[in-house]
This record gives structure tokens, sequence and C-alpha cells, in this order.
């Protein structure tokens, strides 16, 4: 094969991935020595920075994963996210034991799979899941911002829509929400998400693998034995012996032993498995990285906590004179690791209440993650300096272009957006905080989450195979192949 | 501006993806290379990085050849023999 790389420009998007890197370098100095909670904000920043370099060198994309499987029978994706799904878990389990994390487990039931096929369908009709547009964004495509826009847009109309929506909540989900003591403020009668989170979602259980089998999970043998191997290594790889056997197979085999097609031993076929694993070398080297950046958020959040005494940023955001937006607890969102939708939703729903929309009178924004100005947000610079690391790799590769959106993508862009921010807002998290995340620390819901999202994709793959189809049919027509 | 597929010459097709993010150019060649006949060629035109892995996973998986590999500037050309 005849590879040809032409490169005219390359020190210009050289310079301009400098510059990215100097202006988050200046935001970060120039805020600390103003005042030092800044600090807290960089730290996200920063962590947000790798993210997006990892994610667009490993073209780390969830939606990608599942989608090229079902639609070219391309393994390589979902090999590479297991592979950092593990990495990421080992790292977790070593802050889970030091007693340091700042995961909580979600609750789990039905909700949790109904949520991921939403979540999943929309993400091959936008063509990228959450995280994945955000760093394609980084790359210049138009289509992935209008995607993002979507998501957040949809999520903040959401979580605050009442109305004739209050229609289709049970009866049970109304008493039980009613029930829960919850301040005047919060009307958590009035409003469908507020209903569905305070009087279904917050009376399932919540677990994780190592409490299940009755270990103590902040325990090395709880952490590791208990979340790692049983709650993480052990589906991980019988997901990856799935894929080996239907699509790897045929062709990783083919590498290891040639042309023989009689008498493949197991020991053939573990060769092969592990070739199919190497061969998303790129992917697993972003997943390595991600999963220690991820962990490692960890240990600074929880670190910057200890220091200042603080237990969430809504106190920081106090101390440097910003109380607006901040829940009727006085907190706001503060994951403490990696973590996209809940933030996408918080300014537009900042937007929305400077435009008089009263949306803080629901659980979401105003009784748990506030919506807090996205220029003093801690999640929100995550995000920026997501897209800003992605962009930086992207130009470092010549790899970025700006790319307006193409006008039959728009309506995949906005529809598929729109699904994946009602998944997200139903399964408490996107493909990283729903998923990613949540299986990396041994919380049950994350796979609940996971099992939903591929079956999701494979729906929407189905749907997408039949509309190519019919557009090729019409594109092709004058061929006549 | 639609997708594009254009017929150079005899066994020759072009197909133009550029602008369109994931799925569309790796299921397009698919479907492309699915139509024509064996030793034909197929160009691709595509500017979304991530397709290069995929549709380059793809041909190996499927015994169809890249022939050649062109990047420039975020725009990446293949050609590809159908196996």
């Amino acid at each position: 094969m005849n590879e040809v790389a032409v490169s005219d420009g390359l020190i210009k998007k050289k310079l301009w991935a400098l510059g990215i890197v100097i202006l988050f370098a200046i935001i970060s100095i120039s805020t600390y020595a103003y005042n030092e909670y800044y600090i807290y904000l960089s730290a996200y920043l920063w962590f947000g920075f790798i993210y997006g370099m990892c994610l667009q060198y490993g073209r780390f994309c969830f939606a990608s994963a599942f989608r090229d499987l079902f639609a070219v029978g391309v393994p390589r994706m979902v090999v590479g996210i297991m592979i950092a799904v593990i990495l990421f878990a080992l790292v977790s389990a070593f802050v889970t034991a030091t007693g340091i994390s700042t995961f909580h487990s979600s609750p789990y039931g039905i909700h949790s799979v109904i949520a991921g096929f939403i979540f999943g369908i929309g993400m091959v009709f936008a063509g990228g899941c959450a995280s994945g547009s955000l760093y394609k964004t980084g790359e210049g495509s138009g289509t992935a911002l209008l995607v993002v826009l979507s998501i957040s847009v949809t999520q903040s109309s959401f979580v605050d829509i009442g109305g004739w929506m209050n229609k289709l909540v049970p009866a049970a989900w109304h008493e039980s929400a009613t029930a829960k003591g919850l301040p005047d403020r919060i009307t958590v009668g009035d409003g469908w998400i507020d209903q569905y989170l305070a009087g279904y979602v917050w009376d399932q259980p919540i677990t994780t693998f190592a409490e299940t089998l009755n270990f103590t999970k902040e325990t090395f043998f709880g952490a590791y034995v208990g979340n790692v191997l049983i709650g993480v290594f052990v589906p991980a790889v019988l997901l990856l012996a799935g894929v080996y056997l239907i699509w790897g197979k045929k062709r990783h085999i083919k590498e290891v032993i040639g042309e023989k097609i009689t008498g493949i031993s197991l020991r053939d076929n573990l060769a092969g498995f592990w070739q199919m694993i190497l061969s998303s070398k790129r992917t697993a080297i972003a997943g390595l990285i991600l999963g220690i950046a991820c962990g490692l958020q960890m240990f600074v959040i929880e670190g910057l906590r200890i220091k200042y005494g603080i237990r969430n940023a809504g106190e920081i955001l106090q101390r440097i004179g910003s109380d607006f937006g901040l829940s009727i607890r006085g907190t706001v969102f503060d994951p403490g690791y990696w973590y996209v939708t809940t933030q996408e939703a918080q300014w537009v729903g900042w937007v929305m209440q400077k435009l008089g929309w009263d949306n803080t009178d629901n659980i979401f924004f105003g009784y748990i993650n506030g919506i807090p100005n996205p220029a003093l947000n801690p999640a929100d610079w995550m995000s920026l300096a997501l897209i800003g690391g992605a962009a930086v790799m992207a130009l470092l590769n010549n790899e970025f272009k700006f790319k307006r959106p193409q006008r039959d993508l728009i309506k995949w862009a906005l529809i598929g957006g729109a699904l994946m921010g009602i998944g997200s807002r139903l399964g408490l998290g996107c493909n990283v905080g729903g998923f990613f995340v949540r299986v990396a620390n041994g919380d049950p819901a994350g796979w609940l989450f996971g099992l939903g999202m591929i079956g999701g994709a494979f729906i929407g793959v189905k749907f997408f195979n039949w509309w190519t189809e019919r557009q090729m049919a019409k594109e092709m027509a004058s061929l006549n192949i | 501006m639609a997708i594009k597929f254009d017929k150079k010459s005899d066994g020759v097709y072009t197909l133009d993806c550029q602008g369109y993010v994931c799925p569309h150019p790796q299921i397009y060649t698919k479907k492309m290379l699915e139509k024509i006949h064996s030793g034909d060629v197929l160009e691709v035109m595509f500017d979304n990085p991530s397709s290069s892995e995929s549709i380059t996973d793809m041909c190996s998986g499927s015994g169809n050849e890249i022939i050649e590999k062109n990047v420039s500037d975020g725009k990446y050309l293949f050609t590809i023999k159908k196996g």
C-alpha cells in the first residue's frame, strides 16, 4: 500500500495548538493569581484537556464501538473501550480502597436498561456519543457541535417539563415523591422527571459488586476482587469473547495460523483472541492514559477538598464571591471525575434562567446540581478544555478541519442529540457517567445501562442500514452497476 | 451537498463523503464495495478522521485491498481494490 501524507500548513496548525495550550495556561495562572480557589476549577480544566487529547488520539467513541461492530463488522473500538474500562477499574479500585473515591453508585433497575436503549439509538443517529461529539467538535465538526447543543437543550428542558407530562406520571411515583419531604421550593409533585427521580429512581436499590458479595468495598480485597475481578474483568472478557467468536475470529485467527481451516485448537483461538486485543493498540493506549487520568482526578479533587475543608464546589464558588445558581443545599455539580452531560444541561439551564424560565424549582437543578454561571462551573471548564485538548491533538496530527453541518445531517444530529439527552437524564448519565465510570467502579447500574446502549445501537444500525440503502438506490440509479 | 457517487471510468468508481461524520463514510464505503465487482477500484474521499481506521479495518477484514492512502490537511483519499 502506498501512503502519502501531505502536510501543508502544519507549522501554522502547530502554532494554533500551542496557542490553545497557552490560553489555558493563562486562564489557570491569572485566575489563581486573582483568587487561589480557582485552582479547583483549573484542576477540572487540565483533566478535561487530557481527556480531550486521549479521546481524539484513540478515536474513543462509544457510538463508533458498537455501531462499527454491527454495521461494518469492525471490533477494534469495542475492544479498546473494554480494555480502557478494565484499566480504569484497576486505578479506581486503588482510589476506592484508599478511601478517597468521589464515586457514588447509582440506583439500578429496568430504568437503567431503558435509558441506555434510548441513548444507544440516539448515538447511532447522531454519529457520536456524548463524549465523542465533544471531541469531534474539537476536530472542527459543525455537526458534532449541533449534537452537543441538542443534548444540552433537550436535557435542560426535559428536567423541568411538567404540565401535560404530569398526566403520564404513575400515581405511585407521585405519592412516593411527595412523601420524600423535599423543601417547599422544590415542586416535586410538578414535573415528570422530578416524580421519576423522587418517586421511582430513589426507591431503587444501590450497590456495588463488592457489596453484593458481602465484601467491604473500601478494602483492597473488596475493591480488586469484588469490583474489578467479578464486576469488571469477568464480564468484560466474556463480552470480548463473544465479540471474538462472532466478528473477530475469522479475521484474527488467519493472522496467526494462516490459511489452515481444520484442526483449529483452543490455543490457536487464544492466539487469535490476543491478536484482536493487540489490533486495538491505539485505542488501548488512549484508554490506559484515560484510566490513569480518571483515577488521578479523583485523588486531586478529593485532595483539594481536604485542603480547603470543603465537600462540594458550591463552597468554592461562595468563597470566590459567586453564590448565584447554587442549589437549595448550597451545592453545584461537582463529580470529582470525568462526566459529560450534566454540565451541558447546566449551561443551557443557566441561559434559560437568564431568559426568564424559572427552572430552579426542580430536583435536577434546584436540589442537586444548581445552575452556576458557566464561566465559573468546574465541570463546564472540564468540557470546554476537553474540546480544546481534542483540537490540539487534531491540529498536531494535521487532522483538524472546519466542517459545517451538512443539510441532510442536521436532522440526525438534532434527533440523535435529543434522544441522548433524554437517555442521559433517565439513566443519570451518558456513556461516560452512566456506563464507563460506573462499570469501572463496580456499579451494576453501569452494565445495565451498557446492555441497553448496545441494544439501542443495534436497532439504530438496522434503521440506518435501511435508510442508507434507500439513499443509495436513488443516488446510484444512474451508475448502472 | 449530499454524498456523491460517480463512475470515473470502466471499473473505477468514486465516493465523496466529505463533510459527513460517522457512520456515513464507512457505511457507504461498505455498501459501495458490496455493489461493485471483484477487481474494480473505489476511490473514497472523506474528512472524518475516525473513519480512516474503521475503513482500514473493514477492508482488512473483508479481503479488500487499500492500494493507496492519501492524507492532506484533514482530507482523506483512499483507493480500494475490491477483492
